[in-house]
């Protein structure tokens, strides 16, 4: 590597680039289970000319478009039209045509396939504003990951030209209910490649993504009663990891994986419980007259935030798994559920009624006020992406229940539009898979 | 990790390329693609198309075929964000606890519900406070603990659609169900 790009040079964005952008609809290829809209203003979009793929046609992804819908749907980036234009990873592009296009830069590649069925994706970034080769590489995949490795791209270009982490390739788990069956889907973090985990006639509630990103905990009736399993995602392979008497409930992995928080009413009540990820070594984590349930670990492990009622309505509360008492992290309002801490530990996002309606809120969590994201009213279940700047959450828009991602400031937005009638319980799952 | 250098000797990334599999192990772009080094589909991935091993792959599990039919037990209306088991239902209440004392091999289940608003998580821990505060009824007329099981399905099984007081009323409720 090359200790000079080591700083990530972020590209200099030229005046018009900082023209807002208002609303657009970016179209998705066939198949699609969503289609994505953004909406909000991004102020500094970088406009990049991501061009098709040579060949991807004859792929069954069309990897340059998933590369560019990936950039687009970011808010950060703005396309420009590379048709008629004929380059690869190969080509040494003009700098000075592509300047005439108003590019600051250009992503283009190629795939082929290989002798053994895989493909070999490759691609190049150039700096057009400075005239600089940005690198690129190359993807050996089986057809069944080519939108991952789309999506690779897509981070890679993100990353070198933002300098920020990108989430593309990661993954997002939700649920639908239709048709009378409830079904656990695992899709690519833009909704696309929908794959289903659990089909299911009772319900299933609260999935949680395993720290490295192989398991998906949750809770299914199908026994008549709330049960937490543990799925293989890969493989299919379930455990049972929490069948005691009464409702089991609200899995919450440690952020090391060795350990999960849940509720569990065996005693009488609605309690947290701490235990292995085995399902041995239960013990009572909170001890309350009160309703104590949706735990969510600090990124550092060491204190468990949750919704209580002990002090009358439900409030968000800490306490540390060393044990010690609850200190109360919530108070505008008299309902606050449904805590999300970001993986970089700076913000908690949660549910708040306001009145009739139930918003999206997030606060920093080293003091601040609570900021209102969203204009919808019925916001329900935030995930932080593990890059921590967007927020998936489910809500209902135009009459339908669709799955929102936002920014976690709130400017940009994309609804993810499900066909399905009922789409909820999103949780976005970690780097890597 | 991105970045690609033309001049780069290849030996070390040659290496990397051959023990590195699939698309996590994104090769840089100047080196010799690993086309005659892997071996396709070892290992398998499940519900992977195509050849080699895919990380994308998600295996389903189809429970449908599973049907649980359920037939309506004996129900109990809450009022809003109330747990009082209200004097209307001692009849069911009393019924129910008759027929557990003479019979002490028999169980019931109370499952717990409540309204669609609000969060799932929340509205299962309200449910499992009916259910429970119906719990409490029978054992206070004698019925034994290990006779009974509380649950919840929250707001997941409403027994009338609608968002209105008049369904909200009507999903508000515990059954008592025979085991």
């Amino acid at each position: 590597m090359n200790s000079s790009q080591n700083l990530r040079p972020v590209l200099p964005l030229r005046r018009r680039s900082l023209i807002a952008w208002p609303l657009a609809a970016v179209a998705s290829p066939a198949l699609a289970q969503f289609r994505v809209e953004i909406s909000g203003v991004g102020a500094t979009q970088l406009p990049i000319a991501a061009l098709k793929f040579r060949d991807e046609e004859k792929a069954p992804q069309p990897v340059g478009a998933i590369v560019r819908a990936d950039l687009e749907r970011s808010g950060l980036f703005r396309n420009v039209d590379g048709a008629g234009t004929v380059v690869d990873e190969t080509s040494q592009p003009s700098m000075p045509e592509w300047r005439g296009r108003n590019a600051d830069a250009l992503v283009a590649g190629s795939v082929s396939r290989l002798a053994d069925g895989r493909f070999d994706v490759r691609y190049r970034l150039w700096d057009v504003v400075k005239g600089a080769d940005l690198g690129g590489q190359s993807y050996a995949v089986p057809a069944a990951d080519l939108r991952l490795a789309a999506h690779r791209i897509a981070d890679a270009v993100y990353e070198r030209l933002t300098g920020e982490k990108g989430v593309f390739s990661t993954r997002i788990a939700y649920v639908t209910k239709g048709g009378g069956r409830h079904t656990l889907w695992v899709t690519d973090a833009d909704g696309e490649g929908g794959q289903s985990a659990l089909v299911s006639p009772e319900p299933i509630i609260s999935p949680a993504w395993s720290p490295d990103g192989r398991e998906l905990a949750y809770v299914s009736f199908e026994k008549r009663k709330a049960v937490v399993y543990v799925q293989d995602v890969g493989s299919g392979k379930r455990r049972t990891i929490a069948d005691f008497r009464g409702s089991n409930s609200a899995p919450a992995w440690s952020p090391d994986g060795s350990q999960m928080a849940l509720t569990l009413s065996r005693e009488g009540g609605s309690q947290l419980y701490l235990m292995s990820r085995d399902g041995s070594n239960v013990r009572r984590f909170t001890q309350s007259g009160a309703i104590d349930t949706e735990a969510t670990w600090s990124p550092d492990g060491k204190h468990i935030y949750f919704v209580s009622d002990r002090g009358g309505g439900p409030q968000i509360y800490r306490q540390a798994v060393s044990g010690g008492g609850a200190e109360r992290i919530t108070f505008g309002g008299s309902y606050n559920i449904s805590p999300a801490v970001s993986p970089d530990g700076r913000l908690l996002a949660y549910i708040s009624r306001d009145g009739g309606a139930f918003r999206l809120q997030v606060v920093e969590l080293a003091g601040g006020t609570p900021r209102t994201l969203g204009n919808t009213a019925d916001d329900e279940s935030p995930s932080f992406a593990p890059n921590s700047r967007l927020i998936i959450y489910a809500t209902r828009d135009g009459g339908r229940d669709v799955l929102m991602t936002t920014t976690a400031d709130g400017r940009i937005k994309a609804r993810l539009v499900a066909t399905q009638a009922d789409v909820r319980e999103p949780v976005w799952g970690p780097f890597g898979r | 990790m991105n970045t690609l250098n033309r001049h780069h000797t290849p030996a070390l990334a040659l290496v990397v390329a051959l023990v590195l599999a699939g698309c996590a192990s994104g090769v840089k772009l100047d080196e010799t693609p690993p086309v005659e080094t892997r071996t396709p589909g070892a290992g398998s991935g499940a519900g992977a198309a195509g050849s080699g091993t895919s990380q994308s792959g998600v295996a389903a599990v189809d429970l449908t075929g599973k049907t649980d039919a359920s037939a309506v037990g004996k129900i109990v209306y809450f009022d809003f964000d109330s747990f009082v088991v209200k004097d209307e239902y001692r009849g069911i209440v009393e019924g129910h606890a008759k027929m557990l004392a003479a019979n002490r091999s028999k169980r019931v289940v109370i499952e717990g519900h409540a309204d669609e608003r609000g969060g799932r998580e929340y509205n299962l821990a309200l449910g499992q406070k009916r259910a429970e505060a119906v719990g409490r009824s029978l054992a206070l007329l004698g019925v034994q603990d290990s006779q009974l099981e509380s649950v919840s399905y929250g707001e997941e099984r409403p027994a009338v659609t609608g968002s209105d007081e008049a369904a909200w009323a009507k999903n508000r409720r515990a059954e008592l169900r025979d085991r």
